[in-house]
């Protein structure tokens, strides 16, 4: 990884910033957010390791991860983060950028009738109001 | 001979392990013991009367503490011996807890049968022990300071100010040491200058302060209260007492050199004032360069000098002085970059040390406080600060921390970011130690609200490539490898002691660690003394540290100074090596066993002799004279016996 001035400092970044209203660069990596949350054993990074991702510049490695769709939104992090920082915001953000360009939301007709018999409605009003 | 055993309990300590109702019956059958007794703690007030009234009621005439180490509670047990009426060298501790209880927690059969015995024995060296009286010392009441950085100038100042005169000795032309050449301190971030030179100048004006610069300790003997030093003034060529500063021949020296000052990033002349606030305000020829040393002519300083300050011909002088203390705060260098292979041997132009920054970020430095860096001048944009370059590195370097680095490099990256605010700064560190009343919130401001990018990892190499300074180092945190094209990097090498600091310990006879910092008398309790008394320690001389620090440190050594200074006279105790002169073959064994130089020989008299106050009553002596001449007092060779065999 070459880090640069332009690689820290990006569009991307500033504008996920600006949306979850945190400041990354507060994170100091103790990981007290990893540790406590529920949802890792389906995560492929911790959730520290994505603000680590964003405090270099890899804004496009920290949306291909899947550990911004695991997440439950519990809170949990931001309830404990020493910092103060809302890590579910920035998970939030994430989200949303990844969303932002219209095409990758969640479509009802493309799910398929055997499973919509089995998930729980709780489960599809959630997954409606994650993934649009 | 009537001689009192007072066992201690300790608590548990002794009292769980050693089966003292035993030892009480056992010696109840012992002759030659006046009163027996035990109490849960002996040093307590109920514990001393219980001692203070067996003397009196039972007209005891010698005592036995049956306790712990004699390093705890002698002197404790001693005085309340002597506030009874008996000399205080008739009590003696016998040590049940460090050298029975203790050790032999598993085994209390044997341990109540060693307790015994040691109790014995003791018993057996009191009814030998004579009366003794302390020695008395007379104390001059001076001191001497070593080294004129920020702890020997408040060590200096807090002695003086006190009323008494001090000796401060640097061997740079001027006082302040490093700190002069700081831009910013941490955590406040004022200017180093601004609370330095206030100082300074009470320094060199101060009544009670003689200051010597540009010298040396040229050699020193004695002991505490009467050390004998003579200081060499290295000749400076030029008369400072005509001199007025005016600085007329730094202007027309034609000779130009590199800054040591500044650390080689801008010249000097050959005839120069260190920089222009510098205590006391007087030039230096460097005879390494000066053109009149080096080729016999030019002189061109002479000539034009208004007073006639010039003295080619000046010689070094030798000052005597008589002090009652010493105080070494000779402070610290930077581990060489030229050491560090990976990081480019110190060749390439544009990876500086932590020392060259602050001259690159100070207002009075070479570039007025600009930071550009050395190579081309150009502000440099992207700057890498490297942290625990020699420090923690046991393989390549030290292995311990250097304490300041975190925080000079965090405020390094802060004043970088406050003069180019489009600069990006890398630092990569280890761990961020930061312990110090607002330290981590200043460290917290670099990464937070200035933007400086910390990278957990060690940097395995630098170079140069194209202009830039390539550095190859690694992100543990999110497990990725970095490398950045730098402008400028910087190294927080590693603090070592002060050049010829060891070869000064050996001189003053204190003891150094591994590392050549100097070794204080107890990490804990007794952190500004030497070994020797009345040679106290300040600053990096002991230990990497800080400002606050070592003002700290500087504050209590002068303390201890004051303390001693207190009274006349000091005691030493009377428990040192005597010779029978009818034995003494003059042979001089004693004299090379001796550790502390107490024993010399008498060439006229063919006879060695004791130097008491020196004389630490190790005993060493003793064993090694071979005509049985030398003796420890209250532990001649019949105590010795006779404590024998009492155990066997």
């Amino acid at each position: 990884m070459k880090l640069s001035r332009e690689v820290i400092h990006t569009e991307d970044k500033r504008k996920l910033q600006d949306i979850s209203g945190e400041e990354i660069l507060s994170c100091y990596q103790c990981g007290k957010c990893s540790a406590g949350c529920a949802m890792t054993s389906a995560m492929d990074l911790l959730p520290h390791q994505v603000i680590r991702l964003l405090q270099l510049g890899q804004v496009q490695e920290a949306l291909d991860s899947k550990t911004i769709w695991v997440c439950a939104s519990c809170l949990a992090c931001s309830a404990r983060c020493p910092r103060g920082m809302s890590l579910a915001n920035v998970m939030e953000s994430l989200r949303s950028t990844f969303l932002r360009p219209g095409d990758r939301c969640l479509n009802p007709a493309e799910i398929p009738y055997e499973l919509l018999e089995i998930v729980p409605e709780q489960a599809l009003v959630a997954a409606f109001r994650k993934y649009t | 001979m009537k001689t009192g055993v007072f066992i201690c309990h300790c608590g548990l300590n002794i009292g769980g392990v050693v089966d003292i109702p035993k030892v009480l019956e056992d010696l109840s059958g012992y002759d030659s013991l006046g009163y027996v007794t035990d109490y849960r703690y002996m040093c307590s007030d109920p514990g001393q009367q219980l001692i203070k009234d067996a003397i009196r009621d039972k007209g005891l005439t010698g005592v036995v503490v049956a306790a712990c180490s004699p390093a705890m509670h002698e002197s404790t047990f001693r005085k309340t011996a002597e506030a009874a009426g008996l000399n205080p060298f008739r009590c003696e501790m016998a040590n049940i807890r460090e050298q029975c209880s203790w050790p032999h927690r598993g085994e209390p059969e044997k341990a109540t049968q060693k307790a015994l015995e040691i109790i014995k024995a003791s018993a057996e060296k009191v009814r030998k022990n004579q009366e003794l009286s302390s020695l008395s010392i007379p104390v001059t009441r001076q001191a001497l300071v070593i080294g004129a950085g920020i702890a020997g100038m408040q060590a200096a100042l807090d002695i003086a100010d006190a009323g008494y005169r001090v000796s401060l000795v640097d061997r740079l032309p001027y006082i302040g040491g490093h700190m002069a050449q700081l831009s910013e301190t941490f955590p406040t971030l004022d200017c180093s200058q601004c609370i330095l030179t206030p100082k300074s100048s009470e320094v060199g004006s101060h009544p009670n302060i003689d200051l010597f610069t540009n010298s040396e300790i040229h050699s020193i003997s004695g002991y505490v209260g009467n050390f004998d030093v003579t200081i060499r003034r290295k000749a400076a060529y030029v008369n400072w007492d005509v001199c007025n500063g005016c600085g007329l021949c730094m202007e027309k020296c034609p000779v130009k050199t590199d800054s040591d000052f500044e650390l080689g990033l801008a010249k000097t002349k050959a005839i120069s004032i260190a920089f222009p606030q510098a205590v006391p305000n007087r030039p230096v020829i460097n005879s390494e360069v000066c053109r009149h040393f080096t080729q016999g002519k030019c002189g061109v300083c002479e000539k034009v000098c208004p007073v006639g300050a010039i003295d080619f011909k000046e010689e070094d002088t030798f000052i005597d002085r008589k002090v009652g203390a010493v105080v070494v705060a000779t402070g610290y260098d930077l581990h060489p970059k030229t050491k560090v292979g990976e990081y480019g041997y110190g060749v390439a132009k544009d990876v500086i040390d932590g020392l060259e920054f602050e001259r690159l970020n100070s207002a009075s430095g070479p570039t007025q406080g600009e930071i550009r860096r050395p190579s081309d001048g150009k502000i440099p944009k992207e700057v890498v600060f490297i942290q625990c370059v020699g420090s923690r590195d046991q393989e390549n370097g030290y292995p311990y921390c250097s304490k300041i680095c975190c925080m000079y490099t965090a405020k390094h990256a802060r004043l970088y970011k406050h003069k180019v605010p489009d600069g990006q700064p890398y630092v990569f560190y280890m761990d961020i130690r930061a312990g110090g009343k607002g330290y981590e919130e200043f460290v917290q401001r670099a990464t937070e609200e200035e933007g400086v990018l910390y990278l957990r990892g060690r940097v395995s190499r630098v170079f140069e490539e194209d202009g830039k300074t390539v550095v190859f180092g690694v992100d543990t945190l999110s497990n990725k490898k970095v490398e950045i094209h730098a402008d400028m990097v910087v190294l927080a090498t590693a603090i070592v002691p002060a050049r010829g600091q060891t070869e000064l310990a050996r001189l003053l006879k204190i003891s150094t660690d591994e590392w050549g910092f100097l070794s204080e008398a107890h990490p804990k309790l007794r952190p500004v003394e030497s070994l020797t008394r009345g040679i106290y320690i300040a600053g990096c001389a002991q230990a990497p540290k800080d400002i606050p620090d070592s003002v700290t440190q500087a504050g209590s050594a002068a303390a201890k100074v004051l303390a001693l200074f207190s009274s006349d006279t000091l005691s030493h105790t009377p428990e040192v090596a005597v010779v029978d002169e009818e034995l003494c073959t003059g042979c001089g064994m004693c004299i090379d066993v001796c550790a502390y130089d107490a024993r010399t020989l008498d060439a006229r008299r063919s006879l060695a002799v004791v130097n008491e106050v020196l004389c630490e009553g190790c005993g060493a002596c003793q064993v090694a004279c071979p005509s049985g001449a030398t003796c420890q007092r209250n532990m001649d060779t019949a105590q010795v016996m006779s404590m024998i065999d009492a155990v066997i």
